[in-house]
């Protein structure tokens, strides 16, 4: 059996770790298009990218980066094709192209290509100093554009969840960030206006701009060089480093112009199997289903790309596996705040009942989302203990109506739940989440 | 074999022995006092005790099977033991981002701040025959066993 892996990060590792406990001879060989990086002299044949901002803000060091160690790949028999890009698929020959014309036969194949940063038309993009933020090499080239341009003033396109993480490690690095967000508030995507707040002050408190209902329309140079920007309503901003963080998307671009079906993403089954058989695809690329909305639709989110790798390789060596869904759920620490999202945050339409409590002054907010006495959603701000547990709550289904009352309380826990469902879980017999 | 602590919520009488002898074997000195007292950063349990009116269980990690925290993990930092089958937090590549208490859904992984930032979590008492938690239960509330 010989198993081509197109995505060297969360979905192909995954993908790795499940053939492998079913299938021990097989051929398996990962493509990617990432370079190889050294350390000290030691090669580093993966990393986890959502560590990329943590590099830069000299919170982890290089030698940290790497997501599975060195031996993972002897280990597992892999060959490891990197700094080469699958160009196109024949699927005919079910054989993988890839720069400078290598072809890989396949018997199945594993698209998790990953996400592509979304490019917004703005005048003078091409000016040294401008960068997307989603990869190593984009960490260390701006790391060295700060080095040797002396930058001290940068502006962030984007108030997501990219465009954060970027401001708080260039704060780090003691230059000046202003934000220019297209919505009316950073994370707009996953925060309501209440957990917005929270961290727009606390922006604030550090010496952070944020400019919201506004988009930056030209970079100005000099020398080919970034010195500021232009906004939609002609304010300038002086700035010699700009980051273009207005989101991201699935990467179907090896599938463009072939029989394989994709939405936004690349469309796959139960099974993590695309239209064409044999065919899976995983992670930030794919369409998988959303447990919560009952739809497909792309979640980019890392446990969702690590559970669908694995189980798409559970099914490519045979085993068969059913991929439950997932939904969309984030934990992130901003300003040194610590913040977790889950579910449907800021529901519109009848039928929900919001509980909450707020304490602005201690930055502590606290938000559950029901529908017909379920919890389908959970803001948690600065006090995240046991957050999990409502995460659990969501994924079961779990009728709350005889405990929502405590959902809140400071000492909820699984104790506050119905004595059957607690004893399910704590008997031992191991939930499966 | 793999060992798996079991809960028997009927005999817990909320003590809170567990906590203590948690909190003490994994500080540095394994000392009472100077594991409350003197150390920075400050251990803590790696159990919890839940409590309302006569009802009372200690839980921590119950190394599931299928491990959300595994999944969850960015950093890699969170693996399983291939010899005891336990989920264990490399404190080293642990960045504290606090994925892995986003998706517990037994709560039992704990933020610990004082010192660098990392996940904290029940090892079994790595080293240790049995984990002090049961060896220290007066009730046998937590017991010890192979895998049913």
């Amino acid at each position: 059996m010989r198993y081509v892996l197109i995505g060297n990060s969360a979905g192909g590792i995954a993908a790795i770790e499940a053939i492998r406990e079913c299938d021990k001879k097989g051929e398996i060989t990962v493509i990617s298009d990432e370079p190889r990086i050294f350390v000290r002299g030691k090669p580093h044949i993966n990393y986890s990218r959502p560590l990329i901002s943590y590099l830069l803000g000299e919170k982890v060091t290089l030698d940290k980066m790497p997501y599975r160690g060195e031996d993972f790949y002897k280990d597992n028999r892999v060959e490891l094709i990197l700094n080469r890009k699958a160009t196109k698929l024949n699927l005919k020959k079910k054989e993988v192209v890839l720069a400078g014309d290598r072809k890989l036969p396949f018997d199945k194949l594993l698209i998790a290509a990953g996400g592509m940063p979304v490019i917004p038309e703005i005048k003078g993009l091409n000016s040294g100093g401008v960068f997307t933020f989603t990869r190593l090499a984009d960490a260390r080239n701006i790391k060295n554009y700060i080095r040797t341009n002396k930058v001290k003033e940068a502006v962030v396109v984007g108030g997501g969840l990219i465009g954060l993480k970027a401001t708080e490690a260039l704060m780090e690095l003691k230059i000046k960030v202003v934000i220019v967000e297209l919505a009316d508030r950073v994370l707009s995507a996953t925060f309501d206006k209440k957990a917005s707040s929270i961290i727009e002050n606390a922006l604030g408190r550090k010496g952070c701009e944020l400019i919201t209902n506004n988009t930056v329309v030209e970079i100005k140079g000099k020398n080919k060089r970034a010195e500021g920007v232009i906004l939609k309503d002609g304010k300038k901003i002086s700035a010699s480093l700009v980051i273009v963080a207005v989101g991201v998307r699935p990467n179907i671009e090896l599938v463009k112009n072939t029989p394989i079906k994709t939405n936004k993403g690349i469309l796959v089954d139960a099974f993590l199997q695309t239209n064409i058989k044999d065919i899976y695809a995983a992670g930030d690329c794919c369409e998988a289903e959303d447990l919560l909305l009952e739809m497909k639709r792309p979640i980019a989110i890392w446990p969702a790309a690590v559970r669908q790798g694995k189980i798409a390789g559970f099914n490519m060596a045979g085993a068969r596996k059913e991929y439950p869904g997932s939904f969309a759920m984030n934990s992130v620490e901003l300003c040194g705040i610590p913040t977790i999202s889950v579910g449907e945050t800021y529901p519109e339409g009848k039928g929900y009942q919001v509980l909450e409590c707020f304490d602005q002054k201690n930055s502590v907010y606290k938000k559950i989302v029901l529908k017909n006495n379920k919890v389908v959603g959970a803001i948690f701000v600065s006090d995240i203990e046991r957050a999990g547990i409502y995460t659990g709550l969501i994924k079961d289904k779990v009728d709350a109506a005889s405990f929502k009352e405590h959902l809140l309380k400071e000492d909820f826990g699984l104790i506050s739940l119905p004595k059957e469902y607690r004893k399910h879980l704590v008997a031992g017999e191991v939930a499966v989440i | 074999m793999v060992k798996r602590i079991y809960i028997r919520e009927e005999y817990c009488m909320g003590c809170r022995l567990c906590e203590v002898h948690c909190l003490v074997q994994h500080s540095k000195t394994k000392n009472i006092i100077k594991a409350y007292k003197g150390e920075y950063p400050k251990p803590i349990p790696r159990i919890i005790v839940e409590e309302k009116g006569y009802v009372s269980f200690a839980l921590q990690c119950r190394h599931c099977e299928d491990a959300p925290c595994l999944e969850a993990c960015i950093t890699g930092a969170m693996y399983r033991d291939k010899k005891t089958g336990a989920v264990l937090c490399d404190e080293d590549k642990c960045i504290g981002c606090w994925m892995c208490i986003m998706v517990c859904p037994f709560g039992v992984i704990s933020r610990n701040i004082e010192g660098k930032k990392i996940a904290s979590k029940c090892d079994l008492c790595v080293g240790e025959e049995v984990p002090v938690c049961v060896k220290n239960c007066p009730n046998e509330a937590i017991v010890c066993e192979e895998e049913k």
